[in-house]
């Protein structure tokens, strides 16, 4: 049996109204980012169609070996968090934290394999702008493949950035708190947020690293 | 007067102090959670950026009453008209209603003691503060010429002046509108008082909401939009160039999905705000309420069909401009059935024509003609010749100075008493909503005919021939700037020497006119149960009277 | 099943998908390929929501919301793209 909810906020008139907003607005949160990222694929998108040889071509310049590891990093990671999600409802503590602590170090081992990737991409002058250089006749092709790689692998990163900050905290909020239970709902939308990055991520993956590798 | 006999009586007589009371540090209004102290937040800041584009705005009229450009150099000129556009558009309309009124009275109007997230809702007014000041510190750094649409390649590659100053504080300010709409769509549907079903929410409240999720689902794309072109900007690259590859028109297409529906986030709110207000002083429920709840989420909906329509000369696809302008020609019918339903109430009701009645009257017209212009604008063919003409300027205008700022004034008037617990005086509130009708007509109603003559937009000089006209304009500018600073003076006159303000001085129908005038920090003594119709006023006021 | 049990089911198939996606991303299959990846994607991404997320224990408000997303993208696309295939 669970242990008593949160404490309910003065605007609301129970724990299950609270949690129910707090889910919610969650969700609604999600959307926007939707919109926000679905903004960036329907450039991808225009871009592509205008330039599918280029596009394939400058593609086989992504690292598939550290795109894959990523994808498999952040799937295990979203497993880790669904479970710590489970278990705080329960009440638990320590396997909560560990769970939790778990998922955002993966995330962090992302943004290390990211930035390494991004480390070589920009040895080889493919970081768009002034730095860019590319020696192939397509080359303006090739460059807005990367603004575009950049762009939104950038600000996916940013977004799996905050997220371990966020599972970081919750994970030692569960850990020191008198009532883990009263964590849960927080838990649960951190982890909402979580496997929303790790969706957008699903998406990315195919799109830059995958595209022009058949023979 | 006959009293309220609403069947939802009213809240108890307080025992705490009201919420303006309360606690009357700087400190406690700068970190309150109260939705009603976070509405005047709002409504000091909007009001300060009103004026300042405002100002912007008085000298454009300067200039163009004669055709020369004589005061302003052009690029000065441009900057002014970047500046009234962008403070107008996101630092005033969008805002407006909804964070001004819709944060006062959303929890008080659905019987709640707060929105779902207050200290969000604090949030959202310190995210559009910070936004704020990059626009103001882009204005003092030398300003933006680009225009409030910010289109590239210019903007991207071209223009000098703080342009990403300028878009970072428009992306900054638009997660505060996420926030709010976000905070309006689960109070509404979570935290109704017992008994409010959907069809018995004040129609405010079905505008609120639908521009909620306008908010939502339309901002990240801004959002999104600004950031590129201010990488391409930063960085050199070509994501809108087309010297690089890129399509400025995709940057339009982007601008445009959320700039669109945007309109309808400025107006929406503003035809709530005369849904109340036409009931209230008709003394009649609104004709065809399901009729007026559901356009308003048909305008939103199909809102998001439209935008292409301010591309129809960009170089996009005639058969795509085709599509655009049927759908533009759909969505202008619920707003019809909304102006309908209107005048249908008022048919045999009860009239007087208090303040507020006379800002919800002027907007019924204004809107109408500013909406019927919008419609020679959506046929494709009509647009070629007048797109980039004063016709556009004078058809936004009437649609949101005409409708939405005199929305919001009538609205600002009508929920005084509720807010400060003051009656504004009522003689000069009379004097200034007729100056500003008389001056916002003679001030836009040339335009339409400068446009259709061929007077472009966005030049500081202009061929003589269009001298008169532009005078006649400038003229009415003169007369709504006395016009809107007018209310300041006696409103803010009304807080000290204004007459206290029993709880319901207009005998309206609605929860907020059952709390004290002004409410108690947690609004409700005792959570009401509501077991009727919206706008009762039939049975209200002849209780004893039969009805078929 | 319990939740744990289903959440590494989840897991494994969600792995698998990533093996399928990268072995096919090797395949010769023309045009196929961003349909045939994005179908995956699409596979996984209804995993990720319906079994890690909990969306139909959510509610169907959630549910309604979350299809709304979803479908305003859609709108984004379909109207910017018709644009872009009809150009002359």
């Amino acid at each position: 049996m669970s242990e008593p909810a949160a404490e309910i906020a003065h605007q609301f008139v129970d724990a299950g109204q609270q949690r129910d907003a707090a889910t919610f607005g969650m969700w609604i949160f999600l959307c926007t980012e939707v919109l926000l990222f679905g903004a960036l694929f329907l450039g991808y998108t225009v871009y592509r169609l205008q330039n599918p040889e280029t596009f394939d071509e400058a593609a086989a310049h992504t690292l598939i070996v550290a795109g894959s590891i990523n994808t498999a990093i952040l799937l295990v990671s979203s497993f880790c968090v669904a479970v710590a999600v489970h278990l705080a409802e329960q009440g638990e503590r320590l396997r909560v934290t560990l769970l939790l602590c778990t998922a955002a170090l993966l995330g962090a081992l992302f943004l290390a394999v990211k930035a390494y990737e991004y480390h070589l991409k920009i040895q080889e002058g493919l970081f768009p702008g002034q730095a860019f250089h590319f020696s192939g006749p397509h080359s303006q092709g090739v460059e807005m493949f990367f603004v575009l790689y950049f762009t939104m692998t950038g600000l996916h990163a940013l977004h799996v950035a905050v997220g371990v900050a966020v599972l970081t905290g919750y994970g030692v909020a569960v850990l020191l708190a008198q009532r883990p239970a009263r964590l849960a709902t927080a838990v649960d939308l951190a982890g909402l947020y979580w496997h929303f990055v790790d969706i957008v991520w699903v998406f990315l993956f195919p799109l830059f690293y995958l595209v022009g590798r058949a023979p | 007067m006959n009293p309220v006999l609403s069947q939802t009586p009213l809240q108890p007589a307080a025992s705490k102090p009201d919420y303006l009371r309360a606690a009357q540090t700087l400190g406690s209004w700068l970190l309150t959670t109260d939705h009603k102290r976070i509405g005047i937040l709002y409504m000091i800041s909007i009001t300060l950026l009103f004026f300042i584009g405002g100002v912007a705005a008085a000298l454009l009229r300067l200039e163009l009453t004669t055709p020369a450009g004589d005061l302003l150099a052009s690029a000065t000129y441009n900057k002014l008209f970047t500046m009234h556009g962008v403070i107008m558009v996101w630092f005033f309309l969008i805002p407006s209603v909804p964070t001004v009124l819709g944060n006062f009275l959303l929890p008080l109007m659905i019987g709640a003691r707060d929105v779902a997230f207050p200290r969000l809702n604090l949030a959202s007014w310190y995210i559009f503060m910070f936004g704020a000041f990059f626009a103001v510190f882009a204005i003092v750094a030398g300003g933006v010429d680009t225009g409030w649409t910010f289109y590239t390649p210019y903007s991207s590659t071209y223009a000098n002046g703080a342009v990403i100053a300028m878009a970072a504080g428009v992306f900054i300010t638009g997660f505060s509108s996420i926030a709010t709409g976000l905070n309006f769509i689960v109070t509404i549907h979570k935290m109704r008082a017992p008994g409010l079903t959907w069809f018995r929410l004040p129609l405010f409240i079905w505008t609120l909401y639908t521009t909620s999720l306008i908010l939502v689902l339309a901002t990240p794309v801004l959002a999104i939009t600004l950031f590129l072109m201010a990488l391409e900007r930063i960085f050199g690259v070509g994501i809108f160039d087309p010297a690089l590859g890129g399509d400025p028109i995709l940057f339009q297409h982007l601008f445009w999905f959320y700039s669109h529906p945007a309109v309808y986030i400025m107006i929406l709110p503003g035809m709530g705000v005369v849904s109340e207000i036409i009931a209230c002083f008709a003394r009649k429920r609104i004709f065809g309420y399901r009729f007026v709840a559901y356009a308003s989420i048909a305008i939103a909906v199909l809102g998001f069909l439209v935008w292409g329509h301010h591309m129809f000369v960009s170089g996009q696809s005639v058969y795509a401009g085709a599509v655009f302008s049927l759908l533009s020609f759909l969505v202008a019918v619920p707003s019809a059935i909304k102006v309908f339903n209107w005048t249908a109430t008022l048919y045999k009701g009860s009239i007087s024509f208090d303040t507020p009645m006379l800002y919800a009257l002027g907007f019924i017209g204004l809107f109408t003609v500013g909406g019927l212009t919008g419609l020679f604008l959506a046929s494709l063919a009509v647009d070629v010749h007048l797109t980039d003409t004063y016709f556009v300027i004078a058809h936004f205008h009437y649609v949101m100075v005409g409708g939405m700022v005199m929305a919001y004034l009538g609205g600002l008037h009508f929920w005084w008493p509720k807010i400060t617990g003051r009656l504004y005086p009522e003689f000069p509130a009379r004097i200034s909503a007729i100056a500003i009708f008389a001056g916002f007509n003679l001030t836009f109603f040339p335009q339409f005919i400068l446009g259709m003559l061929g007077m472009p937009r966005r030049y500081h000089a202009y061929a003589d021939e269009f001298q008169v006209l532009n005078v006649l304009s400038s003229a009415g500018a003169s007369i709504l700037a006395v016009g809107y600073i007018l209310p300041l003076a006696y409103m803010l006159w009304s807080l000290r020497y204004g007459k206290p303000a029993p709880p319901n001085p207009w005998r309206a129908t609605g929860l907020e006119w059952t709390t004290p005038s002004p409410p108690p920090t947690d609004n409700f003594a005792i959570i009401p149960t509501v077991n009727e119709a919206p706008y009762a006023y039939e049975t209200q006021d002849q209780p004893s009277r039969d009805y078929v | 099943m319990t939740s744990t049990q289903r959440n590494a089911l989840a897991l494994a198939l969600l792995m698998m998908l990533l093996g399928v996606t990268l072995g096919a991303a090797y395949l010769d299959l023309g045009v196929l390929h961003t349909p045939a990846a994005m179908l995956i994607g699409l596979v996984k991404a209804v995993l990720i929501v319906l079994i890690f997320m909990r969306l139909r224990p959510s509610g169907p408000l959630v549910m309604l919301a979350f299809a709304a997303g979803l479908f305003w993208l859609l709108i984004m696309f379909t109207l910017t793209l018709g644009d872009y295939f009809t150009r002359a």
